[in-house]
């Protein structure tokens, strides 16, 4: 079984941000990077289901420019057989559609039986790179999944959804799903695979024939905060703490 | 005329509190609001939707269940082709996302999910996105001329109130089979009811081990509340999952709600964010849960829970 993961690289942002000189990015040193967490659980998944079928490959694809490599060794690391980096000058990574049709390009050129992405990215997480990605590919998605298995060419999975509600659906591959985060618990590789990671040849792919990007991100600014709450902070130390919350509950009883 | 469409979302013959809100961001832009119904008995749910603002509802019959992403994605494009907005809303819900980017792809649609402020000018539709923990707001501009679909964040916008008499029609769709086929539902497992308390105090990854948990539950049961985490508790098996509060667990609104080494995502706040009185504990004063508690602590919880203890 061949599986292709998508990942990418999420920002940790400081709260003391600023930002670049265009105004439309994070500026790099207020921000750590690393790979998205729920595509560390997509990977597992993917190695998973290959030790299940006895064999099978498992690719890594980022769109992204040179940077999108580091997510991609990371990745690595965990010990898929090997990585894609997908860019051409003018995508649009903000852009759902551009980004769906640059990975579709990517699955018709590897032509895997099974792709696998994060449910979300955690910084600005818009769950719908996986289900962009199968309308453009052509294919069926089964989002916000866990416990998946394939027999004979059929994936059996369970979605999530709102309020503790589960299905189990069944779909023909391929297919996109996308991997619930705590999934799973993400293995660690071994020496000589995080050795391998680090020297591991990541060819790019230009993608071809991308659809009109359709938005463009225009602005980022600090946000005015996001709830009409205000905090009031409890001084002392744990024991004026303890006694607080001990009165504010008895008071609401 | 501009011309929204609202895409209702029903789960089991109830509308969801967002479709409400997705009405209420339609209503404040303008123009002419046109809401969408899905489902098995279109005149049930029709009438479900007389929302103040609301100009006519458009009633389609499928046979599926609302679980049915890739009928609802049919659907979706069909009612754009004959309704021909220039924008259509509907709930951030896991429900919206898994049929939106395929809608917006087959309709051709501007596309952006988990908006939380909309405006519409005469040079198209703009849309800002709260990202990095809510530290951020990112703005993103549609050029006019193709329709734009946004999925709204739940609870931003104020619930539009009942109380129209809009007219209704119905609309035939010829739809395919379904790809994603449906084996077996499963309920919510009812093991606990964190509902019905007046005050749940729950953990989250904070808690660092199993053997952490009893310290809470003892302090919970101590001070007569329901013990409540946050996911990853479940995801490791520590709880059972009906103690799950959030999006894909359960949603609470007790009149005191501690979140003890909880962050604040979004998914745990969606199940306690309308809870009275919201008191936080993290050891990291810039968690974003501070952002949505009244009461905050910066503090490391084993150490408040040992004080807690002693003085029960
Ligand atoms: C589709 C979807 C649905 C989801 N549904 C839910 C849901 O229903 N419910 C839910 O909760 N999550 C849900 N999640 C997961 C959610 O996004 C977060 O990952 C999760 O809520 C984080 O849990 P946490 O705050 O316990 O852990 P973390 O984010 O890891 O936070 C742990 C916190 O504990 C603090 N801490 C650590 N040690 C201490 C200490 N000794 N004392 C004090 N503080 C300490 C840290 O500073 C940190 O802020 C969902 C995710 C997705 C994608
Ligand atoms: N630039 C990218 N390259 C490859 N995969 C991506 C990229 N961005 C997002 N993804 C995948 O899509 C998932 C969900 O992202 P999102 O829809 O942005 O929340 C991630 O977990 C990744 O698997």
């Amino acid at each position: 079984m061949k599986v292709v993961v998508c990942v990418t690289q999420v920002l940790d942002v400081s709260p003391y941000l600023e930002f670049t000189a265009d105004g439309t990015s994070v500026d790099p040193a207020f921000a750590t990077v690393m790979l998205n967490g729920a595509d560390e659980n997509a990977i597992e998944a993917g190695l998973a289901l290959c030790d299940e079928a006895g064999g099978g490959e498992v690719v890594l694809v980022s769109v992204g420019a040179d940077e999108a490599d580091q997510a991609l060794r990371s990745g690595l690391t965990m010990g898929p057989q090997r990585a894609v980096r997908v860019w051409s000058d003018g995508l649009v990574v903000s852009d759902p559609g551009s980004l769906g049709a640059a990975l579709a390009h990517a699955m018709r050129v590897e032509e895997p039986d099974l792709v696998l992405a994060g449910v979300q990215v955690s910084d600005t997480g818009g769950q719908s790179t996986g289900p962009a990605l199968a309308a453009a590919w052509g294919v069926p998605c089964v989002p916000v999944a866990r416990d998946l298995h394939v027999v004979g060419g059929t994936l059996t999975a369970t979605r999530e959804f709102e309020a503790g509600v589960t299905e189990i659906v069944q779909v023909d591959l391929p297919a996109v799903v996308t991997v619930q985060v705590g999934a799973n618990e993400p293995r660690y590789g071994t020496f000589k695979e995080k050795m391998r990671a680090k020297k591991a040849e990541i060819p790019l792919l230009e993608p071809v024939d991308l659809p009109p990007v359709r938005s463009a991100l225009t602005t980022m600014v600090r946000s005015p905060g996001d709830s009409a709450r205000s905090v009031r902070m409890i001084e002392g130390g744990p024991a004026d703490i303890a006694a607080t919350i001990i009165t504010l509950i008895r008071e609401a009883q | 005329m501009p011309r929204t469409l609202v895409v209702a979302e029903v789960i089991d013959g109830r509308v969801s509190a967002a479709t409400a809100e997705a009405v209420a961001a339609a209503v404040s832009l303008g123009g002419e609001v046109i809401v969408a119904v899905a489902g098995p008995d279109t005149a049930a749910e029709a009438a479900l939707l007389s929302y103040q603002g609301v100009d006519s509802i458009v009633t389609v019959t499928v046979p599926g269940s609302d679980r049915d992403h890739e009928q609802m994605a049919q659907v979706v494009c069909a009612l754009v082709a004959d309704v021909a907005p220039d924008l259509v809303l509907a709930g951030f819900t896991i429900r919206s996302t898994a049929w939106a980017a395929a809608a917006a792809h087959q309709a051709d649609m501007g596309f952006a999910s988990d908006v939380v402020a909309i405006a519409r000018g005469t040079d198209g539709v703009s849309v800002t996105r709260s990202i990095y923990d809510g530290r951020v707001h990112a703005g993103f501009a549609f050029a006019a001329g193709r329709p734009v679909l946004a999925l709204l964040r739940p609870s931003v916008w104020t619930a539009a109130e009942l109380g129209a008499t809009p007219e209704t029609r119905a609309l035939d769709v010829v739809l395919t089979q379904s790809r994603v086929r449906s084996v077996e539902f499963r309920p919510p497992s009812a093991d606990v009811d964190l509902t019905s308390s007046d005050v749940v105090i729950s953990v989250g990854r904070g808690v660092g081990s199993e053997e952490n948990i009893a310290v809470f539950a003892d302090i919970a049961r101590r001070l007569g509340a329901a013990l409540g985490a946050s996911r990853p508790i479940i995801d490791s098996g520590w709880l059972p999952s009906a103690h799950q509060v959030g999006q894909t667990g359960v949603t609470v609104k007790p009149r005191v709600y501690v979140a003890l080494g909880i962050s604040g995502a979004l998914h745990h706040l969606a199940g306690m964010q309308n809870s009275k009185t919201i008191v936080a504990v993290n050891i990291d004063q810039d968690a974003p849960i501070f952002g949505f508690a009244d009461v905050g602590a910066v503090a490391d919880i084993h150490q408040v829970a040992e004080q807690m203890q002693a003085l029960l």
